[in-house]
């Protein structure tokens, strides 16, 4: 019998390693440990023992048993592990294959750019005003004190709509300065984006159409340090810390002192080069303390309140912004243009 | 407006180079574009003096010339010019030199025979005869280069020995001897065959061997003009060749100084309220006050020595008063027209004007001087001895210098005289009154006009000249008299003629000097600076205000300023604008942020972005034809629209009314460009006659546009829902709508929220898409955004989750073909029984086993109780109450 459990022993383990598959390792336990099993064969036997032989060959047969019972163990274990290795083998893919294509539309680059001068200037307590396009030439020329006369006022610069020239496109943004004051309670600021119209032949810098941003500041002892300091943060925030600025003397009729201002040009650094046609400076907008008379027109006491206006065109920094060299291209709409923003 | 730094030094000195005073008036005001070195391109250039010239051994119309250029020894150049003789001078292109248009020099060899440099004509050095007129060329036809034009019929015979007959008085001569006498002057021995001749002739191109014709009638050698001859009859002798220097020079000067191109011009924007800039002088001014250097201003002084009355010989009337404030006229005799000396044509050229003649030359330079237009009449077109400053007759016509008629109407001032106009006032001379080369009374006007006048009648007749630009933003009445002396006094200078003594000043309006307050505090509370009262004062009189106390008065030419905030201005532009400080806003806080109409506004585009549409922005003008290409009926009241009276053109002359030509044109484009799968959007403005105060009533439209193989009309359907769930818009029906001619009868949907509609969408027509030259399924929609604003649902509430398990059932029922999902879907609601929650299509069937004409249509229902678990038997009954509804409203029944 001793023979007999050390036999079961041998072939039982080495039949058990060989096991290749769970399947295999259960029909093994049945075979050794099962109700019919070789083992339980054995210990059938037991009876025939005498009383002295058995408790040691009953301890030998438990002995055995528990082996068994290990082995089964570890082994189910081992092929858990090597069947989970062998699945995940075979479920290896091919990363590089590219992912399932997911098209987001794009915003147009200019905007981008225009979304990115309104936050700042959100962020500074500023109003988003929008307004009409086909607008009086009382409030585009006349409350901007541009008398009859002016040469923008003409056939050939500006459209209109009727012969007495009453009616007519914005040339520019600045009439929503006097629909602002003429509207909204003092302290005044807000910014006024959109298109304006002027006669230009289509051609890299130029369109009928195009965009401004109008920006606008109406308060009590509002100076033109803070109109510097103002738009010396808005540019920061462009262009990044550090940008440096130069305000230049220039004439608008709305505005007295009237500035415009450049930022310093990002790719020579100010030494000159063609971006900045040499100069080292690129003009960035125009700007200036609100004329007294265009704030008088409006009926705010210049003596108690002064302002500062600016006006940006916007396909000119969305141009900067993203290198594009050519206007034609903002308003082809090509998708392969658009989809690069 | 250029300007001439040599001619500037005449006024002010201001020793920095071109990028630092470039920087200094930039930032004081005067913005600078750009500085034009004049001799930038020309360098090696040098002064030479022709030593011998031998004919070139392989070629008959080239030489080998000797040439002193002051190295040790001469260089030998070779050239095919003829106009040079020993002892000229002449600029000489050395080995390694450039020229304008960036021509290079090197040494090389012409026929065999080594050249060292180039001889420069003029073109060369980029000038013209006008430059230099005393190096004008008229050639000599020489018989040796004859080419007839009819090679059987030659005019010369190819062996025309000296003594044969030309043509009446000319024979063939040769040339024996040339002596130069003088500048372009030559005496000339001739062998005429049967004896010999002297002549003497400017021809320059005249060498001993040449073959020419000679006139014995009048002594003189024949040029082409003398024989009647082409140009290319005699290709060699061209009115062009060696520019021969009758300068003050020496051998290996550089060539630069000698001729004038050692000038820096500087170019600079001059804004419209500065017309006093567009001078000389104007711009020392501010020249002076940024370098604070003085300014040496002169007063003009004139002899007027000449003999005669002016106020007999003229006399000057202006009913026109109101457009013309001054007129100011001086008289010259015994003009002597010629060209105007070197210092002066250097300048004009420098300016950028041409030189023509003294009398026109000194108008034009006191007008960039002076910045004061002036104009020069013949007086003996002059008749009866008047000059009228009246309004033009309606259809009065004029023939100006440039050659052109003009027909005038009221609105043109013109100077004329007892009978007809001798000019258009402030824009252009008229012809009949020109200088010529024989004038010998002329008349300087030196006036002041109306700005909105001149400018109107310039533009009305297409003709902005340089005195209209500067008249047309306001002259000083003050400047005329200063200007019509100045003309005088050149006059004297370069003996041109004889001055009269006395002026015609006809002041119809003499503007008072404008006094202001000098109130430093105003003016550092609008800067946010601490200028002190001094220093205000210092600049202001730097720019030639008088300040006495508190009172400013401003000089006559500076009529843009008029209040406290111009003197700012003029302090702080001398102050520096970058030395203000810079400062943040203080005051009262305000709060900044989006309106309503702009929050929807960015969650619409970000929906549009989310499923793939590209943001595009579009022109608001279109052509009237697009209403056509859309396919709207001609009397479709939507066509009436806002027209542009003075479009860029017809494609850009209306403002839209519907965004759809729009989508389409950008569509097609890309389409055209072959790209695929476009999906686009756009938030654009329609703008709608009626609005207040005859404006338009602006509304925004979201137009969607797309095609490609992952299009249909359910995919743009998708997305519209999608924007109107995230809009949590309620009660969203889509009606067929089969009448809008733009869209696909079959394939169209008006959107509805509750009892608005929001817009429409669909298939484009394809007769519309065949009008864009596309044969492509192209699907659009255009939704409002004031509709899409009222559709948007509140804010949502928590909406506690089930508690209890649904109960699905699949049913499919067969009905009429033309019953729609939609009224079976509808009918379906209406006959469950408060459990249904949730209705969805999923397959629709048609073929065997339904019966022709009908379809089966089967959806999934889910049904849910919220405070128990449904019983089967529960969910049974709503389906047949359901069913039982399906059957009765529409015949559909369960399959």
């Amino acid at each position: 019998m001793k023979e007999q459990l050390a036999n079961i022993r041998a072939t039982a383990l080495a039949a058990f390693d060989a096991a290749n598959d769970s399947a295999a390792l259960d029909a093994l336990r049945v075979q050794y440990l099962g109700k019919k099993g070789e083992l339980t064969a054995v210990l059938k036997q037991m009876g025939k023992l005498t009383a002295e032989e058995r408790p040691a060959m009953g301890q030998l047969a438990n002995e055995v048993r528990s082996a068994l019972e290990e082995a089964l163990e570890r082994r189910g274990s081992e092929l858990k592990t090597k069947a989970l290795e062998d699945r995940l083998a075979a479920e290896a893919l091919d990363v590089t294959i590219p992912g399932t294509p997911y098209r987001e539309g794009h915003r147009h680059p200019m905007y981008i750019a225009l979304d990115e001068i309104k936050e700042i200037f959100i962020g500074m307590g500023f109003t988003v005003l929008d307004g009409p396009e086909v607008e009086l030439a009382e409030l585009n020329f006349d409350r901007l004190n541009a008398e009859e006369g002016h040469p923008s006022r003409d056939w050939s610069d500006t459209f209109y709509f009727d012969e007495d020239s009453r009616v007519m496109l914005r040339s520019q943004t600045s009439p929503m300065q006097v629909r602002a004051m003429d509207t909204m309670e003092l302290p005044i600021r807000i910014i006024a984006p959109g298109r304006v119209y002027r006669k230009d032949e289509v051609d890299a810098t130029h369109s009928p159409m195009f965009h401004q941003v109008e920006g606008m500041v109406i308060d009590k002892g509002v100076t033109m340090a803070d109109l510097k300091g103002t738009l010396n943060t808005v540019v920061e925030k462009l262009y990044g810390k550090g940008t440096k600025t130069r305000f230049r003397p220039h004439h608008f009729p709305f505005t007295e002192p009237s500035c415009e201002m450049d930022v310093q040009c990002h790719k020579c650094g100010g030494v000159g080069c063609p971006t900045c046609k040499g100069e080292g400076w690129i003009e960035l907008l125009g700007a200036g303390m609100i004329h007294p008379r265009v704030l008088e027109m409006a009926g705010i006491d210049t003596n108690v309140y002064s302002g500062w206006a600016f006006g940006i065109g916007l396909e000119r920094t969305a141009m900067r912004r993203f290198k594009i060299a050519d206007l034609r291209l903002i308003f082809e709409n090509d998708v392969r243009f658009l989809e690069q923003f | 407006m250029n300007l001439s730094r040599k001619w500037l030094r005449e006024f002010v000195t201001a020793e920095a180079n071109d990028k630092d005073f470039a920087e200094a008036m930039t930032l004081s005001g005067s913005k600078v574009e750009l500085t034009h070195d004049l001799g930038e391109e020309i360098s090696n250039v040098v002064v030479g003096r022709l030593l011998s010239m031998e004919r070139h051994p392989d070629s008959d119309h080239m030489w080998v010339c000797q040439v002193d250029v002051a190295q040790d020894e001469p260089i030998q150049i070779v050239t095919g010019a003829w106009n040079i003789h020993p002892g000229d001078l002449m600029p000489v292109a050395l080995h390694k030199s450039t020229l304008p248009g960036g021509v290079k020099i090197t040494k090389g060899k012409l026929r065999g025979v080594v050249s060292n440099g180039m001889f420069c004509g003029l073109s060369e050095l980029g000038l013209d005869t006008r430059d230099f007129p005393y190096a004008e060329i008229v050639p000599a036809a020489i018989l040796g280069d004859y080419k007839p034009l009819d090679k059987d019929k030659p005019s010369i015979s190819a062996d025309i020995q000296p003594g044969d007959k030309v043509y009446g008085p000319v024979v063939c001569a040769k040339v024996t001897a040339v002596t130069a006498t003088g500048y372009s002057t030559y005496e000339v021995a001739l062998d005429t065959g049967d004896g010999s001749a002297a002549v003497s002739t400017t021809c320059p191109n005249l060498h001993a061997g040449d073959l020419v014709a000679y006139n014995t009638k009048t002594n003189a050698i024949c040029t082409l003009s003398d024989l009647h001859a082409e140009q290319k009859e005699f290709p060699h002798c061209i009115p062009d060749g060696i520019f021969i220097l009758h300068e003050d020079c020496q051998p290996g000067d550089d060539i630069k100084p000698v001729i004038g191109l050692d000038d820096h011009v500087v170019e600079f924007e001059i804004t419209p309220n500065r017309p006093d800039c567009l001078s000389v002088i104007g711009l020392a001014r501010e020249v002076a006050a940024t370098y604070d250097a003085p300014l040496s201003l002169h007063q003009p002084v004139v002899s007027a020595e000449g003999e005669g009355s002016l106020v007999e010989l003229l006399d000057v009337e202006t009913p026109a008063a109101d457009l013309c404030p001054r007129y100011t006229a001086r008289m010259v005799r015994n003009v002597k027209i010629g060209p105007s000396p070197k210092w002066m044509r250097e300048r004009l050229r420098a300016m950028g004007v041409r030189p023509i003649n003294n009398i026109v030359d000194i108008t034009n330079y006191v007008m960039l001087e002076y910045g004061q237009p002036m104009h020069a009449f013949d007086y003996r077109y002059v008749k009866g001895g008047k000059i009228i400053v009246r309004r033009a007759e309606e259809g009065e016509k004029l023939t100006t210098l440039d050659g052109k008629e003009h027909t005038l109407s009221a609105n043109h001032l013109v100077i004329a005289d007892e009978h007809r106009a001798v000019g258009l006032a402030g824009i252009m001379g008229g012809e009949n009154s020109e200088i010529v080369s024989d004038t010998a009374d002329v008349v300087f006007e030196s006036a002041c006009f109306d700005g909105t006048c001149i400018r109107k009648g310039a533009l009305a007749l297409g003709m902005r000249t340089e005195a209209s630009a500067k008249f047309e933003k306001g002259l000083d009445p003050m400047n005329t008299l200063p200007a019509v002396d100045r003309a005088c006094e050149l006059v004297e200078l370069l003996g041109a003629g004889q001055v009269l003594p006395g002026v015609i000043d006809i002041l119809n309006y003499v503007p008072q000097p404008r006094v202001l307050k000098l109130e430093p505090n105003r003016i550092n509370g609008l800067l946010g600076t601490d200028i002190a009262a001094d220093e205000m004062v210092r600049i202001l009189k730097k720019l030639d205000f008088t300040v006495e106390g508190d009172q400013v008065t401003v000089p006559s030419w500076r009529g843009d300023v008029i209040g406290m905030a111009d003197l700012a201005e003029e302090v702080a532009r001398f102050h520096g604008y970058n030395n203000i400080p810079t400062t943040l806003m203080r005051g009262q806080t305000t709060l900044g942020g989006y309106s309503e109409e702009e929050k929807l506004e960015r969650q619409l585009d970000s929906m549009c972005r989310a499923m793939g549409h590209d943001e595009i922005i579009t022109y608001s003008f279109i052509s009237p034809t697009a209403y056509d290409k859309i396919r709207w009926p001609q009397d479709y009241f939507a066509r009436k629209s806002f027209k542009i009276l003075n479009p860029l053109g017809e494609d850009t002359s209306i403002m839209r009314t519907t965004t759809l030509p729009s989508m389409l044109e950008i569509l097609t484009r890309n389409y055209n460009y072959r790209n695929q799968n476009v999906k686009l959007y756009e938030v654009g403005r329609i703008y709608l006659p009626g609005g207040e105060d005859g404006l338009a009533n602006e509304s925004k439209v979201l137009t969607l546009g797309a095609y490609g193989s992952d299009m249909d009309f359910y995919a743009m359907k998708g997305v519209i829902e999608a924007i109107l769930k995230d809009l949590r818009a309620a009660d969203v029906r889509f009606e067929p709508c089969t009448d809008n001619p733009s869209y696909h009868p079959g394939r169209c949907a008006a959107v509805w929220a509750g009892s608005d509609c929001i817009g429409v969408f669909g298939q484009v027509h394809p007769l519309v898409a065949q009008n864009y030259g596309v044969d492509a399924e192209f699907y659009c929609a255009e939704l409002s955004l004031d509709e899409l604003a009222l559709a948007k649902g509140p804010d949502p509430e928590y909406v506690p989750l089930p508690k209890f398990p649904a109960v699905t059932r699949d049913i499919a029922v067969v009905c009429e073909e033309k019953v729609t999902v939609g009224q079976l879907e509808e009918s379906i609601r209406k006959g469950a029984k408060g459990l249904l929650k949730d209705v969805s299509l999923f397959d629709i069937y048609r073929g065997k086993g339904v019966a022709e004409g009908k379809k089966s249509v089967a959806f999934n229902l889910v049904l849910r109780a919220d405070d128990r678990s449904l019983t089967a038997e529960e969910a049974d009954q709503d389906v047949k109450s359901i069913l039982e509804t399906l059957e009765k409203e529409l015949g559909a029944v369960l399959r």
